[in-house]
């Protein structure tokens, strides 16, 4: 695709998700923004398995960490723009602290270091109620005023959290199309080419990581302020799975791999949690099940993900 | 001070078994490349198989034998066939990511076909306990400890003594030369998938008593099962054994002197801990990259 192409679609998706926005109902919208909030995460999951291939299952701790972070500072009345480096900061760092001992002997060990990770994050912010509320969570968080404009509404809020979100994903794409993002595809499709290249193997798969942490920290901060209330539950690491799954599911290693996966993970459920027909209500207890079933599928079948379908279907024939 | 060797009794016993379940972890992983994050709920299904057969009036042994059967079947054949030959060849994250999925509608299954709420389970020790120079222990200790000990032996004679264990061991170090010597290596392979079964369905058999039988029990099993396989040495049949141990034991340390809260978090710190000071786990050797 051509980039002029490429533009000119991302244009009109975006003007679409703009102008839909105005017909929608108040609890659609804030799902749209839900979609969005994620998708901020799972872009930057893609970073690490995706482009960098390795797993990652602690973004939810990440996602909460930028959360609780923004939920604290937001109620002690620091401004919104002040928030958001912090928590990319913060768990950038912390990301390196984990990242670290597992990358260094074996890359596989990031998916053990990050899950018990995330394990260890749920139980600080259950117990720590000093700091975190337990599990009453932290209630009465502000949706920020910028340079004047009131984003409390749900469509500026949609309007701001969209707005930001494509400032984001055009910092990873330009981070990707670097001499430096190209070295991670590099990394995953031959490791050991990359490092006889002068690639540090290590050292790029950790910083991957950390920048996904990063991307999840500041998902986190306009999560807490879109929902205004925080409590541990979305933040266990069942979250992070199905954040990798949105990942894997859309087209791991493809940019808009994530809004596909994210669209579905999120919103599917929600969809069925809405309605009251008889066998989608059956669905809702079931959803799990065939999802995990149709991941099972895709893994076998088409394990680039969803939007590697139509090279499948061009390849279909001719030798695999 | 008395309570202090109580809390190593009681952890070594609950360490041997997440010993068994980290044991099978590494069997799969030796032996096939496979890391199977389904390896908790491999443990969770044969906890509610045994309660469905107990219902139907089974005494717990039978139920036992029973959902070994089974599990050799589902788990271990089954999910050889249908999950691991297909993806096999995809390299590891494909696999891995059907592994959580196959974690994921087991959980499922369980939860919206059978219930949600934890259910009791019987041990297979009498209750009760006694005294030992002072020191109180459970009989369930006691028998948990011989039973999983009796395990790791027996798994360990059979491995480095009888033809099948080497030829399975030989697959597990090198499948093209031991294919070259004659060794059935798909045979082998299959066998650790039902040995791996009857490991989960043994550690089911131990631990549902006191965790109780929930769909989501699974999740700290498993944990607890890589982080004993990591921290012992991924590479060796008894590393897991004393990983088990040691996470047991710490885990007891941990809740009774600083907070019982953290207790799950323990695991994960000792594996950051060994990880940092010698990667390959307490008694792993370093392993070749293969290219």
């Amino acid at each position: 695709m051509s980039a002029r192409r490429h533009l000119a679609g991302l244009a009109v998706v975006l003007a679409a998700l703009v102008i839909v926005a105005l017909f929608l109902k108040r609890s659609d919208v804030y799902l749209l923004t839900l979609w969005a909030v994620y998708l901020m995460a799972t872009m930057g999951l893609n970073l690490t398995a995706g482009y960098a291939g390795q797993m990652s299952l602690g973004q939810a701790a990440f996602f909460g960490i930028g959360a609780y972070i923004a939920a604290l500072l937001l109620k002690a009345s620091w401004p919104f723009l002040a928030v958001l480096p912090v928590a990319a900061i913060v768990c950038f760092v912390v990301g390196i602290v984990v990242g670290f001992p597992a990358l260094r002997v074996q890359h596989h060990y990031l998916a053990f270091a990050t899950l018990g990770f995330n394990v260890l994050a749920y139980l600080a912010m259950r117990n720590e109620e000093a700091i975190t509320g337990g599990t009453f969570g932290i209630s009465g968080i502000p949706r920020p005023t910028l340079f004047g404009v009131d984003l409390g509404g749900h469509l500026a809020y949609w309007y701001w959290t969209l707005g930001s979100l494509v400032v984001l994903g055009g910092l990873l794409w330009w981070l990707l199309r670097s001499p430096w993002g190209r070295a991670f595809t590099a990394l995953r499709d031959n490791p050991i080419r990359a490092e006889s290249l002068g690639i540090n193997i290590t050292a790029y798969t950790l910083l991957a990581f950390a920048i996904g942490a990063a991307c999840a920290g500041i998902a986190g901060v306009y999560y807490a302020s879109l929902v205004e209330f925080i409590e541990p539950g979305p933040f266990h690491f069942s979250t992070s799975l199905m954040m990798l799954l949105a990942v894997i599911v859309g087209g791991s290693g493809r940019f808009y791999g994530p809004a596909l996966g994210t669209a579905i993970v999120i919103l599917l459920p929600e969809f069925l949690r809405g309605s009251s027909v008889p066998w989608l209500k059956f669905m809702q207890v079931w959803y799990l099940a065939f999802f995990g079933i149709a991941v099972i599928v895709l893994m076998i079948w088409l394990p680039g993900g969803l939007l590697s379908l139509r090279e499948r279907l061009d390849r279909k024939g001719g030798p695999q | 001070m008395n309570d202090f060797i109580q809390l190593i009794v009681s952890g070594t016993a609950t360490g041997t078994i997440y010993a068994l379940a980290g044991l099978g972890f590494t069997l799969l992983w030796q032996a096939s490349g496979t890391i199977n994050f389904a390896q908790g709920e491999f443990v969770m299904l044969p906890a509610f198989i045994m309660l469905f057969c107990m219902m139907a009036g089974a005494p717990l042994w039978l139920a036992f034998l029973l959902t070994c059967a089974f599990a050799m079947l589902v788990l271990g054949a089954g999910f050889k066939k249908v999950i691991v030959d297909p993806l096999i060849h995809h390299g590891v994250i494909p696999l891995v990511i059907a592994t959580l999925g196959v974690a994921m509608v087991l959980k499922t299954v369980v939860r919206a076909g059978y219930s949600a709420e934890a259910q009791q389970f019987p041990s297979s020790f009498p209750a009760g306990q006694f005294s030992l120079a002072g020191i109180t222990i459970s009989y369930a200790d006691v028998g948990t400890l011989i039973l999983a000990a009796a395990i790791v032996i027996a798994l360990q004679v059979f491995v480095t003594r009888t033809m099948t264990g080497r030829a399975m061991q030989a697959v597990a170090q090198n499948t093209d030369a031991a294919r070259t010597l004659g060794i059935d290596a798909k045979r082998m392979v299959l066998y650790t998938f039902l040995i791996n079964a009857i490991l989960a369905t043994v550690t089911a058999l131990l631990i549902t008593p006191t965790y109780l039988a929930k769909f989501d029990m699974g999740e700290s099993i498993g944990l607890k099962a890589f982080f004993a396989a990591i921290i012992g040495g991924f590479n060796q049949t008894r590393g897991a054994l004393l990983g088990g141990v040691l996470i047991g034991i710490l885990e007891n340390l941990v809740g009774f002197y600083w907070s019982p809260a953290y207790k799950e978090g323990v695991a994960l710190m000792l594996f950051l801990v060994v990880i940092l000071w010698r990667p390959e786990g307490l008694l792993g050797t370093a392993e070749e990259r293969k290219v």
